[in-house]
């Protein structure tokens, strides 16, 4: 189990946190096709190394947040988009 | 047999004051507190503990630790108790594992005859084939032969189990001189201590020491109780150490619970486990009365036990010295002395159920009891290897040491390196005051981290340099195996031989050979065992041990049982601010996810009846309610549902639909609009928790630039629904200040209002029953005066609460659909028939592009009503529709009931498109088998498809 840092909550287990996943940028609807609109669905970078990624501090605060982890190391800084 | 306790020992554990009574395999004995099973048991003569798992040979003592692989034995109904560390208690019933039928006459002493089919890969290649025999004949037989106790089909519990949360800044594994020392250091350092031992007392091996290593140890043990800020924890194992030093301790030290699993976020982990002996590999070497030295030292000075009469030791190292003397002192005879240093060996020993000779390297036999080993330690690194570390074997050394730790993972002690007691506990200290600093550092840095009203003044403790005095590593020869073969695995029965077949036959990497042969599989996971295989492999390839690798060691470090993992649960309830009202009244309850709520009072059927007829309460509060306000929630709604929300007047209510990206359904439900920037949203049961994480996201994440703010209110407003034709009649007595007219309140329309006196009740006209119901959202603190209002008021109009059962009738007859029951993780909107409902040239809607493709195709399954043609047959929820002439699966019925308004079965069922029209005959597979036959309805509604009851 690893330490997720909430901004507002500090440092938590991650069970009381929800991992939301890597983030994806969500093609518009009104225009998007359906191969691009899978692709936001089900295909993810999946590094072995520094990804960023989205949690929510579900029993805490309720704030969705990203930080950037180590997939490799679990090493967690923060993210720029945070 | 007779006793073989001495006289009193310096060191001694027992208190002989005290007399214990046990059994053995139905016999009785006794013993001392103090004592393990298995002293007790050695002390009173006994020599033979167990059989061999595949060649049923006997066992005795090897290491009289909790790592000895003969000392298994079954106590009571707890199978698999280490009986070199368990305690003696009074009373307890031991017996032997391993043996059938006794392990006296033991069957399988025969497998040593056919021992061609066990040897390595026996499974692979005796078991595969033929298939037919698995069955009838192996797995029988095998498991009679199955080494591990039995637990009885009756066992209850041990008792409740239990878990902990701590968070220690420093947390010590292993409570020898180097680990307590780095107690002591860390705390006096600042930092919160957990000193975690897996014998029942501190000291490791200076218990077994001479006077100069008691006083340590007396004076270390003093140090420790009386500093400040030390939890010390014996008889208890750190079983794991997992990211950002998560560590799990099995605690078995409990005063009430058998044993406690903790679960501990670590500032420092310091590493303190000693070293564990290691076995010699040579024939015989599994006969009783072959030792290792650490196990005649500690049965001498721990328990007072003599190991036997005449004794040929075999020593490379000081322990091995240590033992002649100890042994002398005990009153054996050491006969023969050979020194592995200066290259002296022994080749094999003899005997049957107890060593008689022992032939040595330059040829005597000489006749004795007693074969003690002296020939190298193993580093139990598996703490290290969870870290991160694949430590590195050192030739000289003859052992394995840690290559690179982590900040926040310190070894200390013999893992580290040789000393004198001294060296070892100065190296301890310095460990310990690294790790408190480390440990503090952190500690600052989460504080900081955290968001305060006010934050901490205090500058972070300085980053300290690594000045540690390494210890240093003291020569030791390469003793692994002697010129004959011998068990390599006690626990699984895996000679060198074995191993060699398997390099010989191509699984000649320390992986594969683990896997083929089962080497290190056992219940001590190799702490004996893997150097001495891999050292026999690095023989086969002629390579250096160095470069043969050892396997991965993973957690958990010792066994652990379910129980602990277990633990109690804490999974809390909820329950409505009525729900002891329900109980007092005669409900049934169910469980349905967190919330305990009616089923039924007595008569699900009556109760669905009488809505029907008259008017029915129920307690609907767990429906997930969120309350929306904010100048943007229209937008909100029209991304989350399917259908349009721009045009929902005040005072309006309207039903939707929701669907994920991906365009299944997720949920559904009736949201109101109760003031311009003001909204009351209502989830299915299960779906509010995740419908609320839901809008968060949507709001956090893509639209952080909408004004809205969502409060769950789901146990806040107590909801009931009124429902049935006289719902209206029994409201008018209560509600002051809404005109319940049909033209002033007509279907699908919210009012806030007064009922029974208690203000700001939110009313809204829906019916989920098919019947003319209004639902009123009620603040909880005032809602059983409300229930209990509507309760005496309408005793004339027939009033009665229904529950959960009921309603479900109900709404299968009215054919509403419930998401996650009629509904899948694989259905989209058009299976549901919402077709009607979304608005597919929306800008933007969850799932958008999703939708669009889904109404294009043809082939969705999709949503009917259903009768069997047998009107008195329910078929079971989930029971196949099938093609008529074979089993191929065409659909599934998802709801059904017995209707007691139509006096038959109902259903809805998901059927493939080609069977979707009115009209259509399918066949229902039952449970049993039975096929029968049943028609697609025209609407999901079996009653009053056209809505005409509820719109009055
Ligand atoms: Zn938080």
């Amino acid at each position: 189990m690893i330490v997720v840092p909430c901004p507002n909550c500090g440092p938590r287990n991650s069970s009381d946190l929800r991992n939301a996943g890597e983030v994806v940028a969500r093609p518009d609807p009104a225009t998007t096709s359906l191969t691009e609109w899978r692709s936001y669905l089900y295909l993810r970078e999946n590094p072995a190394g520094w990804v960023t990624e989205t949690w929510y501090c579900r029993s805490g605060c309720r704030r969705y947040f990203t930080i950037e982890r180590n997939t490799s190391t679990n090493e967690i800084r923060e993210s720029e988009s945070s | 047999m007779s006793s073989q306790r001495l006289p009193t020992r310096a060191g001694e554990l027992i208190d002989r004051s005290t007399s214990l009574s046990f059994t053995w395999n139905g016999r009785s004995f006794s013993g001392h507190e103090g004592d393990t099973i298995a002293s007790a048991l050695a002390a009173a003569g006994v020599e033979v503990f167990s059989r061999g798992m595949k060649y049923h040979r006997r066992r005795g003592i090897l290491t009289a630790d909790h790592w000895d692989p003969n000392l298994s034995v079954q106590v009571g109904d707890e199978p698999n108790v280490r009986a070199g560390s368990r305690r003696l208690v009074d009373g307890m019933q031991v017996s032997a594992q391993n043996a059938w039928p006794s392990l006296r006459w033991d069957l399988g002493t025969a497998n040593q005859l056919v021992g061609r089919f066990l040897s390595a890969g026996f499974y692979y290649k005796t078991f595969m084939r033929p298939q037919f025999l698995w069955h009838n004949l192996y797995q029988r037989i095998l498991r009679k032969f199955a080494p591990g106790g039995r637990v009885h089909w009756k066992t209850g519990t041990h008792g409740d189990y239990d878990k902990r949360y701590a968070h220690p800044d420093v947390l010590v594994a292993g409570g020898g001189p180097a680990g307590m020392a780095a107690a002591l250091s860390a705390a006096e350092a600042g930092a919160s201590v957990m000193l975690v031992e897996q014998e029942p007392e501190l000291g490791g091996h200076l218990r077994w020491g001479g006077p100069d290593d008691l006083t340590v140890l007396a004076d270390l043990r003093e140090a420790l109780y009386s500093t400040p800020g030390i939890e010390v924890l014996c008889d208890s194992i750190v079983t794991g150490r997992y990211d950002h030093n998560w560590v799990a301790v099995m605690q078995r030290s409990h005063p009430v619970v058998p044993e406690r699993l903790i679960k501990a976020r670590v500032g420092s982990l310091v590493v303190a486990p000693g070293l564990v002996e290691r076995p010699y590999v040579f024939a015989g070497n599994d006969i009783p009365g072959v030792m290792l030295a650490g196990a005649v030292r500690r049965l001498i000075n721990l328990w007072a036990v003599k190991p036997g009469s005449r004794a040929v030791v075999l020593s490379a190292n000081a322990e091995g010295d240590a033992a002649v003397a100890d042994l002398e002192s005990a009153g054996v005879a050491v006969i023969a002395v050979l020194d592995a240093r200066a290259g002296e060996d022994i080749v094999q020993v003899r005997g049957r159920g107890r060593v008689a000779s022992v032939q040595t390297g330059d040829g005597r036999t000489l006749k004795a009891d007693l074969l003690v080993t002296a020939t190298g330690w193993s580093a139990p690194t598996s703490l290290l290897n969870m870290a991160g570390d694949r430590p590195v074997y050192d030739k000289v050394a003859a052992r394995y040491f840690p290559q690179s730790l982590p900040d926040n993972v310190l070894a200390t002690g013999g893992i580290e390196g040789d000393g004198s007691t001294a060296e070892l506990a100065a190296h301890g200290r310095e460990t310990g005051a690294l790790a408190a600093q480390r440990a503090l550092r952190l500690r600052h840095e989460r504080r900081t981290q955290t968001a305060r009203s006010v934050r901490p003044e205090s500058t972070p403790p300085a980053s300290v340099p690594d000045n540690r005095i390494p210890l240093r590593r003291s020569p030791h020869p390469e003793c692994y195996r002697s010129t004959t073969h011998g068990l390599v695995d006690y626990s699984e029965d895996i000679s060198s031989k074995d191993l060699i077949q398997a390099a010989g036959e191509g699984f000649d990497s320390i992986e594969l050979m683990k896997r083929y042969t089962t080497v290190t599989m056992g219940p001590g996971q190799g702490k004996l065992e893997t150097v001495n295989a891999a050292a026999v492999l690095a023989e086969v390839r002629a390579l250096d041990l160095a470069d043969i690798g050892t396997t991965v060691w993973r957690p958990p470090f010792s066994p652990v049982s379910l129980g602990a993992l277990a633990g109690r649960i804490f999974e809390p309830v909820r329950r409505s601010a009525l729900q002891d009202w329900h109980e007092a009244n005669g409900a049934t309850n169910l469980l349905a996810g967190q919330w305990v709520r009616p089923d039924h009072y007595g008569d699900p059927m009556a109760e669905a009846t009488n809505v029907r007829e008259n008017v029915g309460l129920i307690d609907v509060t767990p429906l997930g309610k969120l309350d929306l306000r904010g100048p943007d929630v229209a937008n909100l709604l029209n991304l989350v549902y399917v259908n349009r929300w721009q045009k929902l007047e005040v005072g309006r209510v309207r039903y939707g639909a929701m669907v994920t990206e991906d365009g299944v359904v997720s949920d559904d439900g009736v949201t109101g609009r109760l003031a311009d920037d003001h909204y009351l949203m209502t989830t299915t049961s299960s779906g509010a928790g995740a419908v609320w994480e839901m809008l968060e996201d949507w709001l956090q994440t893509y639209r952080p630039d909408w004004e809205v703010h969502v409060t769950p209110v789901t146990g806040g407003l107590t909801s009931i629904n009124v429902a049935g034709p006289r719902s209206r009649d029994l409201l008018e007595r209560l509600v002051e200040d809404v005109d319940l007219s049909a033209d002033a309140f007509p279907y699908f329309s919210v009012r806030t209002g007064t009922v029974s006196g208690v203000q700001d009740c939110i009313i809204w006209r829906i019916g989920f029953t098919g019947e003319l119901s209004y639902e009123i959202h009620v603040p909880s603190g005032y809602s059983l005066h409300v229930w209990e209002s509507l309760v005496s008021s309408g005793s004339d109009l027939g009033v009665a609460p229904f529950g959960i059962e009921a309603q479900r009738i109900l709404r299968l007859e009215k054919g509403h659909y419930i998401v996650g029951q009629d509904t899948d993780g694989l259905s989209k909107a058009p299976t549901a028939g919402l077709g009607g409902l979304v608005k597919l040239d929306k800008a933007d809607t969850i799932g958008l592009p999703e939708l669009r493709a889904a109404f294009e195709r043809t082939d969705l399954p999709v949503l009917v009503g259903l009768q069997p043609d047998d009107p008195t047959i329910v078929p079971e929820e989930a029971c196949q529709i099938v093609a008529a002439g074979s089993n191929e699966i065409l659909g599934r019925v998802t709801s059904s009931r017995m209707s007691p308004t139509l006096e038959r079965s109902i259903c809805l069922a998901q059927v493939d498109p080609s069977l979707a029209s009115a009209g259509t005959s399918v066949t229902v597979k039952l449970v049993d088998g039975r096929r029968i036959t049943a028609t697609v309805q025209e609407h999901h509604a079996h009653v009053d498809p056209e809505g005409a009851r509820q719109r009055v």
